[in-house]
């Protein structure tokens, strides 16, 4: 019997799925790998079923995601949390930061029915999570490649390593010793093949915090080249604002 | 006096569109009591925490809000942006934002049209059940998806949030050699292309008309993408700043995404709008393709908007090509300009239809408010008209199975993205 697969969206733009429905030729041979059981926007749906590998997209930021969250746990060998929303919360979590409950009524006339809670916050703060691949969006390579992993019976080991190593390993030039564009590379997992230094743009931090970092040297680098404290703040907290190495740097400066 | 029979359907799972809501549906003996398209995808505010960012973030925030049609609101913005900093794109930038643009119209009319809408057609419950069928059909579209996801990389790097679209232009250029090995690509999907018009024209659709209507850009001589005009098929024809005076939204209890209303009636945007509204902007080979299929157009059944899409996707392969072949690297590929205070409008075609975004920023260069009118809000009024005028077309006394098909099929018909305005459907059935 092929292992029974399960893919679930929580809050999020449907961009992380994608890594799989962007497949081309290559979709139905992964489709065959497994049995996909729950994948609402490809068509099969069953949202309950007991299921080995479960792949979670966006972050939980309504009370019925709350309970959602933790049968699909109940219900999963292995849960795989796949973006930047399901493992730091992504871009919505800004509202952590803010008073959410003035952003509803300021958005919906009829505010109170509109069932949400104050945070958007990771899969982790609410269930065990077994694998979890940042990006935002995670690409194709990283999901079919953890896929893989686990059906070989082995563990995905997603790299922690920074955007820096990608860009030497491609001979690109430094965007910030060479043109001195503010670049969050140093701090930055790798993954996405340094898209934005090929383009000569700094990295904005969107695969979240490698895993080894140090942000105050980066922030000094920022104030080098004349970014204010809050404009340093801002860049550390956008795509990953509740993850707590870009957490804290960003809260250390956002007055100035 | 009527026996009153009480039937409740409970659907868990609407399959196969972006995003999540629920079908409500009352029905009594020969009339539907009450009819709502429930939206409660969860709300995430963008327009709330964009206020205070720098207005250079606003691309790569903006495109967030959809895994689908990034590129959409990448373009919106900056095209709302670039008139507060009175930038006026070069003609390069023109040319290569309207290539991204074809590449996401390629990717998300074929995700629409193969992996979402087809299995309806065809009697199966999913694309790839439907593909093993079927393989060519799913061969050519999954071709097709893939070809406008690597338009997208050429310029934007990545397909899905694309890095490469700034105010005042591009990030960076593609060389000449990569984009006329893409162009190559293309051109011989142009026959895939003519293929699948041909082929989607055969299938046999319900004869369902409604006079409805229908709003889109207008250019001055090209198949709208980005513009300065919207028009309405009852003569409207306004500057997209003014957009505001002729269209409001509305919060209605029972959704998350605001409703859109066009001199407070329902209306339709999207591929179907587009093409009945611009027919005479469709190139000559378009045109005789459009023709050749023998469906007049412009048509009113909501169910050729699958060959609307399909006869896009030969338009944007065939702009992407001519394009592509009068390519060369710029010698700059963005336009500089320092922040200042204004307001600005910017409205583009997404693939499921007008997207409209209005900016406010201060001198400092931080965004004071944000406005983003998505397709898929304009839609829902339409769609819950629709779906109730299609049940009493096809009859009330259908099998509730049958009547939830035929519900499903006609909200996949707008290709909603919900998490543009919501992921779930769920049927609640009422018949008494």
């Amino acid at each position: 019997m092929k292992p029974r697969l399960a893919v679930h969206k929580f809050s999020s733009c449907d961009g992380c799925q994608l890594s799989l429905l962007n497949l081309g030729a290559t979709l139905p041979l992964v489709a065959e790998l497994v049995d996909i059981v729950h994948f609402a926007e490809a068509g099969p749906v069953a949202e309950d079923a007991r299921v080995d590998i479960a792949l979670v997209e966006g972050s939980v930021s309504t009370p019925a995601e709350e309970a959602r969250i933790r049968a699909i746990r109940d219900n999963s060998t292995t849960l795989v949390a796949i973006g930047a929303c399901a493992v730091s919360g992504g871009l919505q979590a800004l509202r952590n930061l803010a008073d959410a409950d003035d952003w509803k009524h300021a958005i919906y006339a009829r505010a109170d029915q509109i069932d949400t809670l104050a945070t958007a916050t990771p899969v982790a703060e609410h269930v065990r999570v077994d694998f979890e691949i940042w990006g935002c969006p995670v690409n194709s390579r990283q999901v079919v490649g953890a896929l893989r992993d686990l059906l070989s019976g082995v563990s995905p080991k997603p790299s922690r390593e920074k955007v820096c190593t990608t860009c030497k390993q491609l001979g690109l030039p430094c965007v910030t010793v060479a043109r001195g564009e503010p670049c969050l590379g140093p701090v930055t997992n790798d993954g996405c093949g340094a898209l934005c230094p090929a383009l000569g743009r700094g990295c904005y931090g969107c695969y979240g915090p490698a895993g080894t970092l140090n942000t105050d040297a980066l922030a000094r680098q920022m104030s080098a080249l004349g970014l204010d404290g809050r404009s340093i703040a801002r860049r550390f907290a956008q795509i990953n604002s509740h993850a707590p190495e870009f957490s804290a740097a960003a809260g250390a400066r956002k007055d100035g | 006096m009527d026996e009153l029979r009480r039937i409740e359907i409970n659907t868990p799972t609407l399959a196969r569109v972006e995003g999540e809501g629920a079908l409500e549906l009352a029905i009594t003996g020969d009339r539907i009591e009450s009819l709502r398209l429930r939206i409660f995808e969860p709300p995430r505010y963008f327009e709330k925490f964009l206020e205070g960012r720098e207005y250079t973030e606003v691309p790569d925030i903006t495109a967030r809000i959809c895994g689908i049609c990034p590129v959409a609101y990448q373009m919106s913005a900056v095209a709302a942006l670039e008139q507060i900093h009175n930038v006026t794109p070069s003609p390069w930038v023109r040319a290569m934002r309207r290539v991204m643009y074809c590449g996401e119209w390629l990717q998300s009319h074929a995700l629409h049209i193969h992996l979402l809408a087809l299995p309806d057609f065809l009697g199966f419950g999913d694309a790839l059940t439907m593909g093993k069928a079927h393989p060519e059909v799913l061969g050519r579209g999954l071709k097709l998806q893939s070809l406008g996801n690597e338009l997208i990389r050429l310029l934007g790097g990545r397909s899905v949030h694309p890095v490469g679209v700034r105010v005042g232009g591009f990030h960076g250029a593609p060389d000449a050699a990569t984009a006329a090995a893409i162009a190559d690509n293309l051109e011989t999907a142009l026959d895939d292309a003519t293929e699948l018009v041909n082929w989607i024209a055969t299938i046999e659709v319900p004869d369902v008309t409604k006079d409805v209507v229908t709003v889109s850009l207008r250019c001055p001589d090209e198949y709208p993408m980005t513009g300065e005009r919207i028009i309405a098929s009852d003569g409207l024809d306004i500057s997209v700043d003014e957009f505001e005076q002729h269209f409001r939204e509305e919060h209605i209890p029972h959704s998350t995404a605001l409703h859109a209303y066009y001199h407070d009636r329902s209306y339709l945007v999207g591929p179907l709008a587009r093409l009945n509204l611009n027919l005479d902007r469709l190139s000559p080979r378009s045109r005789e393709l459009l023709d050749h299929t023998g469906i007049p157009f412009p048509s009113h059944n909501m169910y050729h908007s699958m060959l609307a899409r399909a006869l896009e996707i030969h338009v944007a392969l065939e702009e992407a090509v001519r394009l592509l072949r009068e390519y060369e690297p710029p010698d700059r590929s963005w336009t500089a300009h320092e922040p200042c205070a204004g307001t600005g409008y910017g409205a583009t075609e997404a693939p499921r239809g007008l997207l409209w975004h209005r900016y406010e920023t201060g001198s400092d260069g931080l965004v004071r408010k944000a406005t983003i009118v998505p397709p898929t809000s304009q839609n829902q009024a339409r769609i819950e008209e629709d779906i109730a005028g299609t049940l009493v077309a096809l009859g009330l006394d259908l099998p509730a199975e049958q009547l939830r098909f035929e519900a499903e099929r006609v909200i996949r018909n707008y290709d909603p993205c919900i998490s543009c305005a919501t992921h779930f459907l769920r049927l609640d059935l009422n018949r008494q």
